[in-house]
């Protein structure tokens, strides 16, 4: 493997330091205070229409500054999803347009519908209960096959059926005539191989950041300036630019450091609305932080969806076909859209592809009245390789054979290249899963355990479980990936790193500024990154999602690097033409051929800077489009208990160890691991969004009922690496913030029906479904 | 409703400033003393990122009135750092032990550990668990921020760094893991 200086150091997180003595500046921190506040007035109905609205009362309440309804804003619809916008040339993949700032039509319980602007909270929340609402109310759906069967009035419309988007992958007829099969289903149900098939279901997991959804605006300089806490600063800039019709560059949004996203800050929510009624107060600053009951129901959680999923596999352990069918409940509104319940169906063909005789991938999303969904964490991945996992435990199970063995006769192995992907462009290129799958192995006990765990009666059981996974690096080559990174050179020999791409809590910062100096040659202390995206002076970047960053903006970033090495060279080369020989940077000094040491690096710059006959103070843009993916594996094992008549499961010991590329901090890498274990933990155990089908109405919007890990819940996480080069990184990189999310549920799954022979196919496993399934198998 | 004036000490110096008295002392702390690492999440007492010690106890600010704080002692993560700027242990065994992420619900976690670290007594795991309970983080999994309170109970109070130069060079977190690893192979 290539040798790094800086890159792969476990350099202390640069924003550490004000993380822990408070001067780490958040969007509410920032707010200049006393400012005027905004509130939403939400619908009481799941689907309807608003017919009318009294707001006379509203009007009159001490401190309220203006009331605004679904009939006073502009009829524009606008897109809120975090992707890239295209030029006319692609106008094809553009985002569906479908939200307005507030509207009359209700297409999910707690629909926006009008806003108060006033002198503080108190006033606010006063004025939203004197508006009378008049609705015309029609009937809810929340399961998405039945809203595929269409409803009166369609959710959106102009799509009667309400379906959002329709895929299917499947084994040509060719090959599978040539097999001697009609098709899929009649190759999945050949007999001669043994058939296994289930339906499942994953719930809507909410992100639950901490810092709730918050910005404020005001007009300044004849422009609207918007300081959001968004992971996408730029996209948030276009879309309010779209929504109020007003040319983007008239509008600034800032990002400061943000209290986590997740995914949810991926969705420009509510910054439009807040950018709107800033100028209808005449440009004040104006405030909008949702509570966070608004947070659990009016911003994007996880898209809930179904499966059908089957398989049939040969007495040699051979997976010899599998069919998925996959349906997404994307909610009243499109947001993200298809794009990731393809994932799901995708990451379940990837991960065990390698010598099936026939496959079938479909997927419908369809609109309901059920809250709108979007991103959240690995994106659709989750569910998928949730079922391609219960699959292979199922098969396991009932086979009698060894988890491990079975999944890595099948797993992906390096040179995989997806053939339903444009361009052949997803590929596995590093071999790291099986070290990885033999040092959980060992880490946790397999062959131990599953000897000690068999034959086990009675109400406690312990159990041990495996999970593999998938996922992918960016979104090349579905959509556009692009970044740029300026460097400029200080006088000191020290220089300003500045990305277009975000910190959102992963430790970019830190990892660009590792990048950073790896390029130029000098140490990661002599760069200091600016934290803050304004998009005034901030280089181009969508921000932060799809594990992206250090791949595709990591490559603007060492673009931007190797120039300023070159141009800091050239300037030398100038200067002392006496050089002997091809010069080089290190050490923070300039090095001719000869080993004679030519000029400190801050004497330099000071050159550069104040040369009488020359100056040039160095500047460079690094830019980057990528088309390559590079596809991410990795494990989980973990050790569990159950108390069966308790329907309770502990989580004793749990082990991840993942094949991300070279790591840029293996440190940093190690807090992804962590997080998302412990996310994954909550998703699969007790972490679900409850919403009532009647009325789309959720039933535990606080952090109460929604049921987050405690420090009590997760157990010691062991968080390992095996590190490979891929070639398609920019120092042999790629996606680790989403990717531990993955494999932690399904391996607890298996851990479950290890323990007690129980097979669940819904997730989050609370207490209750465990009860169930307990009680359906007579073991209560 | 009139103004009323809160005396009180906040990070060793004493203080008056107006406030309503609806008002939480959440509210009072952030937006007229501007105490910002004080951190609003869900205002009910459920996430635990608003916490401060008023004398001395770990306390939710959102569930406090700011009528109840006169004349008490209240101490928040801006009052930590010595007067030269040298971080209080637990804030350099935060840093130190990778514990801080998004960093928005460290400020409240940090003076729970402090309650930890002037109660003078060491704690297990499981006890820094039980008393951390209270905070929700989303970024962390909690275990590099056990990490650091027990790294930073220990150096205060307990015997960490016996026979080592410094106790703050000690890599907590390789100390733990190769526990676990022990564990495993047992």
């Amino acid at each position: 493997m290539e040798k790094y200086r800086e890159v792969g150091r476990q350099v202390k997180r640069v924003d550490a330091r004000d993380k822990v003595t408070g001067r780490a500046m958040f969007t509410d921190d920032l707010c200049p205070k006393p400012c005027l506040v905004a509130k939403i007035l939400h619908s009481t109905i799941g689907n309807g229409r608003v017919i009318s609205m009294d707001v006379t009362q509203a009007k009159v309440v001490p401190g309220v500054v203006g009331v605004f309804t679904c009939f006073d804003v502009p009829k524009t619809t606008f897109p809120v999803a975090g992707h890239p916008w295209y030029a006319a040339s692609a106008a094809a993949k553009r985002d569906v347009a479908d939200r307005r700032l507030l509207d009359d039509r209700v297409r999910i319980y707690g629909d926006n519908i009008a806003a108060v602007v006033a002198e503080d909270e108190v006033a606010a929340n006063r004025a939203l209960r004197k508006i009378k609402v008049e609705y015309e109310e029609y009937p809810v759906t929340y399961d998405p096959r039945e809203a595929m069967r269409g409803t009166n009035p369609p959710v959106q419309e102009g799509k009667p059926d309400n379906v959002v988007g329709h895929t299917l992958a499947v084994t040509p007829e060719d090959r599978l005539r040539a097999m001697g099969y009609s098709s899929v289903e009649d190759a999945v149900r050949d007999p001669r191989y043994h058939h296994f098939a289930f339906h499942a279901f994953t719930g809507e997991q909410s992100q639950a950041h901490i810092e709730v959804c918050v910005s404020y605006c005001y007009e300044e300089n004849g422009k609207l300036t918007c300081v959001s806490s968004t992971q996408i600063p730029h996209i948030c800039r276009r879309i309010i630019g779209q929504a109020l019709g007003i040319p983007w560059g008239s509008v600034r949004v800032i990002k400061p450091y943000i209290g986590g996203g997740f995914g949810t800050k991926q969705d420009i929510h509510f910054e439009p609305l807040n950018a709107w009624l800033c100028h209808q107060v005449g440009g004040r600053c104006v405030k909008l932080e949702l509570s966070r009951e608004e947070c659990f129901w009016d911003t994007s959680g996880r898209q809930p969806k179904d499966f059908e999923a089957e398989a049939s596999v040969g007495d040699d352990m051979r997976l010899h076909a599998r069919s998925i069918k996959a349906w997404s409940n994307t909610g009243g509104y499109i947001h993200h859209g298809h794009a990731l319940v393809l994932n799901s169906v995708n990451t379940f063909r990837w991960l065990y592809h390698t010598q099936e005789d026939a496959i079938r991938c479909e997927a419908w999303t369809v609109h309901t009245n059920g809250p709108h969904t979007g991103a959240m964490r690995a994106y659709g991945v989750p569910e998928g390789i949730w079922c391609a996992e219960c699959l292979m435990g199922d098969i396991a199970h009932d086979m009698g054979w060894d988890g491990v063995e079975f999944r890595m006769r099948n797993a992906i192995v390096p040179g995989y290249v997806d053939e339903f992907s444009p361009s052949n462009t997803i590929s596995y290129r590093t071999d790291g899963l099986r070290a990885c799958v033999e040092r959980g192995k060992r880490l946790i006990g397999w062959d131990e355990k599953r000897r000690e765990y068999a034959h086990q009666e009675g109400p406690i059981r312990r159990g041990v479980g495996v999970a593999l996974l998938v996922y992918k690096t960016a979104v090349a080559p579905f959509a556009l990936e692009t970044s740029n990174c300026q460097i400029t050179l200080n006088q000191d020999g020290t220089f300003q790193l500045q990305m277009g791409a975000t910190e959102i809590g992963q430790g970019a910062d830190t990892v660009f500024c590792q990048m950073a100096a790896e390029a130029i040659g000098v140490r990661t202390e002599d760069i200091h990154i600016v934290s803050t995206q304004d998009t005034d002076v901030a280089p181009y970047d969508p921000g932060a999602y799809a594990s992206r960053q250090t791949f595709v903006s990591g490559a603007a970033c060492k673009d931007a690097g190797q120039k300023m090495r070159e141009r800091i060279l050239e300037l030398a080369a100038r200067l002392y033409p006496d050089a002997q020989g091809g010069l080089d940077l290190r050490d923070h000094a300039v090095w001719d051929a000869a080993g004679n040491r030519l000029v400190d690096l801050p004497e330099l710059a000071l050159e550069a800077y104040y040369n009488l006959h020359r100056t040039d103070q160095i500047s460079t843009r690094g830019q980057a489009t990528v088309h390559q993916n590079a596809l991410v594996t990795g494990c989980t094992f973990c050790d569990v208990t159950v108390d069966v008549p308790l329907a309770q499961v502990t989580v004793n010991k749990i082990v991840s160890v993942q094949d991300n590329g070279r790591l840029m901090n293996p440190k940093l890498v190690e807090q992804q691991m962590h997080g998302g274990m412990a996310q994954s933990i909550g998703f699969a155990l007790s972490e679900e969004l409850l919403v009532d089908p009647k009325t789309g109405r959720v039933r535990n919007a606080t952090l109460l009922d929604y049921k987050v890990p405690t420090a009590m819940d997760v157990p010691e996480l062991i968080a390992e690496n095996v590190e490979t080069q891929d070639p398609m990184g920019p120092y042999g990189n790629k996606a680790v913030g989403e990717t531990p999310i993955i494999s932690p549920a399904p391996a607890i799954r298996d851990a479950i029906l290890n323990a007690t022979g129980v097979k669940f196919y819904e997730m989050p496993m609370t207490p209750q479904r465990l009860f169930e399934g307990f009680k359906r198998e007579g073991l209560i | 409703m009139d103004m009323r004036i809160l005396k009180c000490t906040l990070n060793g110096r004493p203080v008056q400033v107006g406030y309503d008295p609806r008002e939480s002392l959440l509210d009072t702390l952030r937006d007229r003393l501007h105490m910002t690492s004080v951190k609003r999440g869900c205002e009910v007492g459920e996430c635990g990122a608003c916490t401060v010690l008023i004398d001395g106890v770990a306390t939710d600010t959102c569930l406090y009135l700011t009528d109840w704080a006169q004349g008490k002692d209240i101490v928040t993560v801006e009052g930590l750092q010595a007067p030269d700027g040298t971080l209080n242990p637990v804030q350099q065994a935060f840093v130190d032990e990778f514990a801080v992420q998004c960093g928005f619900c460290i400020p409240g976690i940090i003076m729970s550990a402090m309650e930890m670290v002037n109660s003078g007594r060491t704690y297990t795991r499981e006890e820094i668990r039980k008393n951390l309970s209270g905070y929700l983080c989303r970024c962390t999994g909690y275990m590099n921020v056990i990490n650091g309170v027990e790294k930073a109970v220990d150096i205060v109070n307990g015997h960490v760094g016996a026979g080592e130069q410094d106790a703050s060079d000690v890599d907590w977190s390789q100390r733990v893991k190769d526990g676990l690893e022990a564990d495993c192979a047992r």
